[in-house]
């Protein structure tokens, strides 16, 4: 014969492990003043003792690519606010966009603040999780081999699976 | 560095210094968490900032990590914060 027990003999459930914090972010944008926002956050979250994940995709992926993340640009074409204030016709004009990098990193370098690979570097050592975008490696013919160590390939499911348990979303 | 905090506690006299004078945000945050990971809770950190940022960063910095701000010090743009480290998760 079956005995039910009564509830109040079933022993208490254990009490829940605190959860971190934890942030998603994707980075879709492939240009050196895009790349800054992703990485400023995620040091922050893990540094507040949150988990983050960037989900790189797009142009972003470019953030992770080995021959590229160091050679991110500034567009000085259709960007109003960048760091030379040109017409479009001229920011057109080869060498603009050099221009409008160079004196983005001086910024940069003279306000102390990392490069993208040190950030890179940064990031990765406080367990910012990087994720690769499948689908833009499919479709730009970017091979595993081309990115810096430390990404995960993954599609969309992957990352809603990482950010639904995320208390902060952001889309760069 | 010329500036000392007057603080209530006397344990403040151990605590760890950090400099982020002329760094920006996520610096300081992030070199703070840096040198917090290496001490024991309930230990002190006095942290020097300049950035413009900081008297908002660096209490939310505190609140976020369940660390305590002891005290803040703010003469000219230069910061001064006393923090104690918490337990974290």
């Amino acid at each position: 014969m079956t005995q039910t027990r009564p509830t109040n003999e079933i022993a208490p459930l254990a009490e829940a492990a605190p959860r971190k914090r934890r942030i998603a972010i994707v980075a879709s944008k492939g240009t050196l003043d895009q790349a800054y926002p992703p990485m400023i956050l995620a040091s922050t979250a893990v540094s507040l003792g949150w988990e983050a994940g960037i989900y790189f995709t797009f142009y972003g992926l470019d953030i992770l690519h080995a021959e590229r993340f160091d050679k991110l640009k500034v567009a000085s074409l259709a960007n109003p606010a960048g760091p030379i204030q040109l017409p479009n016709l001229l920011g057109a004009i080869p060498g603009a966009t050099a221009a409008a990098t160079k004196v983005m990193k001086k910024w940069m370098t003279d306000a102390r603040m990392p490069s993208i690979p040190e950030f890179i570097d940064m990031t990765q050592e406080l367990g910012v999780r990087f994720f690769a975008c499948a689908t833009t490696m499919g479709v730009m013919g970017v091979e595993e081999s081309d990115l810096i160590p430390g990404a995960d390939i993954a599609g969309a499911a992957a990352f809603l699976d990482y950010a639904a348990d995320a208390d902060v979303s952001l889309f760069v | 560095m010329s500036t000392t905090p007057e603080t209530p506690l006397d344990s403040t006299r151990e605590a760890s210094d950090l400099d982020c004078t002329g760094l920006l945000c996520p610096l300081p945050v992030y070199k703070a968490a840096l040198v917090l990971a290496k001490l024991e809770p309930g230990s002190h950190l006095r942290l020097i900032t300049t950035d413009p940022g900081a008297l908002q960063d660096i209490p939310a910095m505190a609140r976020q990590r369940g660390d305590t701000l002891v005290s803040v010090e703010d003469l000219d743009g230069r910061q001064t914060f006393l923090i104690q480290k918490g337990n974290q998760l």
